[in-house]
């Protein structure tokens, strides 16, 4: 209660500043600084040289070669992104693999973050690791465990023949379908975790009381559960979706080589073609698109905190 | 503390001849019927038979852990009974689905929707009950109204004061006009002066909306102030229920003597027993007399429940040999409008006086160390066999 316990604004010590500092200074270095080289690599001409694109930026040269950079950077990268039909097919491709797998996530984990929240208080200790266990092995060897599970004479397909469910093997890999299978077993720690979480510290009295005023319990679901998980749910569905729109191994490995996804258009830009204007561009957009689901994000945990639950 | 607050308030309820219990013709609202519920080892209730009458405000009173939410679930329909029925008009309700039964509870942790306002939680229940919007919208406005809520309906329950979210979980329970409203430690969370008001407040709130009241409570003094009728339990079982007076009065075992306020229990041997009254030889105060009728005969062990403030202190020997016990002043502890007067008799038995302090503190004639005379009147104690 005395003043001197309550530090003012003014009145912060060095350190104190330096604490607040240091995630900016991260953010700054690691995600700003590049950003910036990205966004001005966008703005350049591809050209054989050595780095692939022009003009460099010389801060050594005064403010002339400053004036001359400027006028020679161009928007042309951005215009080919919409006058190609290759880049938009790939972001219309991206965006709706996203979506779906997004929404095959959420039905599939909810139940799943449902059950953990509801087993016996000792049995959710193992649920959680069994979630979280897949995570201790790379991400690369599991997919492909997938490639060998789904090819041909995979896994699958024995398991398929043996138990005389087809005669003939499906095609599995290569597929769309491999690629959701992909995607959706990668992700799904990521549906599961947030909604657990909004799901296990929920007040048991509460579906009581629904029941109490009358309400069934299938009906306490979507009047009680549903609302009060919102924020898991949220949470959980842009965890999966923003990574899922960027995402380049899954369906290059799994995937056809049809149709690409725009991780892969990318990554064929730079590496393939050596584009890196045009490879930086897409990379841009892609953040541009992916802006609004994360000032989302931002906006629902803000909200929650303000309210203090 | 104890020796002033559990003073029965009469006032509260001698309103009329409201005692259905006492008519054999009147048919009661609630009935358990030997219900019993173990949890994992532990007896929570154990084989209890209990009659509610309709209007009735009736309090569940024991120790923490004794049963008495348990068996407020039961009737709620959150927990089933290993064993026995729960009657409601004399339907048997045991295998009633909770959001079936037409009872509702207000529970001690209030759980309030917390995404839901104060008005979408009072609808909440008339909305499963299908009403039409108007008549939702005119029972809701006349329960918020009732409790003192209007201006707060758009309100979420973590913009609210304790006080108020108290008072919208009672809204949201009692705008369905349950056949019964159970109330598991209503008050449990407000502070003195507001659970004070609040239990006078339920008891005109019941008595406005005509309905049966049922309490959960481990605070006596809550259940003597709103209570007709209390049930006083211990390890699963009712040990008495009665009035809050004659609980009080005339407790029927040392337990409930003991648990109920503060009270003198001085063991004894009877001599004599009969229609006119029964005496009994102690140790400790030497011969008592009361008029109670004992269920004893000579030679029983018994107790004698002597409640503080029935009990006259005086600095003069007063007449007659028995009901009367010299000792020293040991303690005196003052309580603003009482003062308890702690006695000792001999080396170590302690008896407790509490006398109203009618003159001023400084006036006061009775002093630490100084020898004392108690008295009592032979209607004052009663024996318990048990
Ligand atoms: N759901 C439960 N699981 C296990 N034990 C329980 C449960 N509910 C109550 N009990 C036990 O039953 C006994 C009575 O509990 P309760 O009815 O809550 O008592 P009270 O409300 O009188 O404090 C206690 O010993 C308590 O530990
Ligand atoms: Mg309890």
């Amino acid at each position: 209660m005395t003043p001197a316990t309550q530090p003012r604004a003014e009145a912060r010590s060095w350190g104190q500043r330096l604490v607040i500092l240091i995630p900016y200074l991260w953010l700054i270095a690691f995600f700003l600084v590049p950003f910036l080289i990205v966004f001005k690599i966008s703005l350049s001409q591809y050209a054989t040289a050595q780095p692939p694109y022009l003009p460099q930026l010389d801060i050594t040269g005064g403010f002339e070669t400053l004036r001359e950079f400027v006028s020679e950077l161009s928007f042309a990268g951005y215009a080919r992104l919409v006058s190609d039909s290759l880049y938009l097919s790939s972001y219309g491709r991206s965006l709706a693999i996203a979506l779906a797998s997004t929404a095959m996530l959420l039905v599939l984990g909810f139940p799943i973050a449902y059950g953990m929240a509801r087993a016996p208080r000792q049995w959710q200790g193992v649920l959680f690791m069994l979630i979280v266990l897949p995570f201790w092995t790379s991400f690369l060897i599991r997919v492909y465990a997938w490639m060998t599970i789904l090819q041909r004479d995979g896994l699958l397909n024995q398991a398929l023949l043996a138990l005389g469910i087809v005669d003939t093997p499906p095609v599995w890999i290569s597929t769309d379908i491999a690629i959701f299978i992909g995607i959706v077993y990668t992700y799904l720690p990521f549906m599961v975790l947030p909604i657990y979480a909004t799901l296990e510290r929920m007040d048991e009295s509460l579906f009581e009381a629904a029941a109490d005023l009358g309400c069934p319990r299938w009906k306490a679901f979507w009047l009680v559960t549903v609302p009060l998980a919102l924020p898991g749910i949220i949470a959980g569905s842009l965890l999966c979706f923003i990574p899922i729109v960027g995402e380049f191994v899954i369906p290059d490995l799994l995937g056809g080589s049809g149709a690409m996804m725009i991780g892969q258009t990318l990554w064929l830009e730079f590496f393939g073609n050596r584009d890196w204007p045009a490879a930086s561009a897409v990379a841009v957009v892609l953040l541009a698109l992916l802006i609004v689901p994360l000032v989302l994000y931002q906006h629902v945990q803000a909200r929650r905190l303000e309210r203090g639950d | 503390m104890n020796g002033r607050g559990n003073r029965p308030d009469n006032s509260a309820r001698t309103r009329g001849p409201f005692a259905p219990w006492t008519d054999p013709d009147a048919l009661p609202l609630v009935r358990f019927e030997a219900v019993s519920k173990h949890f994992a080892g532990v007896t929570a209730v154990d084989a209890l038979t209990l009659d509610i009458y309709p209007g009735e405000f009736f309090a569940l009173l024991g120790p923490s852990g004794c049963g008495k939410t348990t068996l407020l679930r039961m009737l709620a329909g959150f927990q089933t009974p290993d064993a026995g029925r729960v009657l409601l008009d004399g339907t048997d309700i045991t295998d009633v689905a909770a959001h079936r039964r037409p009872v509702n509870m207000m529970f001690q942790s209030y759980a309030l929707f917390p995404h839901l306002t104060v008005a979408g939680n009072v609808a909440f229940g008339l909305k499963q009950d299908g009403l039409p919007k108007d008549e939702i919208a005119a029972r809701m406005a006349e329960m918020l109204r009732l409790l003192r809520l209007e201006g707060l309906e758009t309100r979420k329950p973590h913009q609210l004061s304790g006080g108020q979210r108290q008072r919208v979980a009672l809204a949201r329970a009692l705008v369905k006009h349950p056949r019964v409203l159970l109330l598991d430690e209503p008050l449990a969370a407000l502070d003195k002066k507001l659970r004070g008001e609040t239990q006078f407040e339920l008891m005109r709130l019941k008595e406005r909306l005509g309905l049966t009241f049922v309490i959960v409570t481990h605070d006596q003094e809550e259940a003597m102030t709103v209570a007709n009728r209390i049930g006083v339990m211990n390890h699963g079982r009712l040990i008495q229920v009665a009035t809050p007076s004659e609980i009080y009065e005339q407790p029927n075992s040392r337990w409930v003597a003991d648990f109920i306020g503060d009270v003198n229990l001085i063991e004894g041997r009877i001599v004599k027993a009969d229609a006119a009254g029964t005496t009994i030889a102690s140790a400790s105060v030497g011969t008592l007399r009361t008029a109670a009728v004992a269920d004893a005969r000579p030679g029983d062990a018994v107790a004698v429940a002597l409640r503080p403030e029935k009990i006259r202190i005086a600095r003069d020997m007063p007449v007659g040999d028995v009901n009367r016990v010299e000792g020293e002043v040991w303690e005196i502890g003052y309580l603003g409008d009482f003062s308890i007067y702690k006695v000792r008799l001999g080396d170590a038995f302690v008896i407790n006086t509490a006398a109203a302090n009618v003159t001023r503190l400084i006036e006061r004639p009775v002093g630490i160390g100084d020898r004392v005379w108690l008295t009592w009147a032979a209607d004052a104690g009663v024996v318990l066999t048990q």
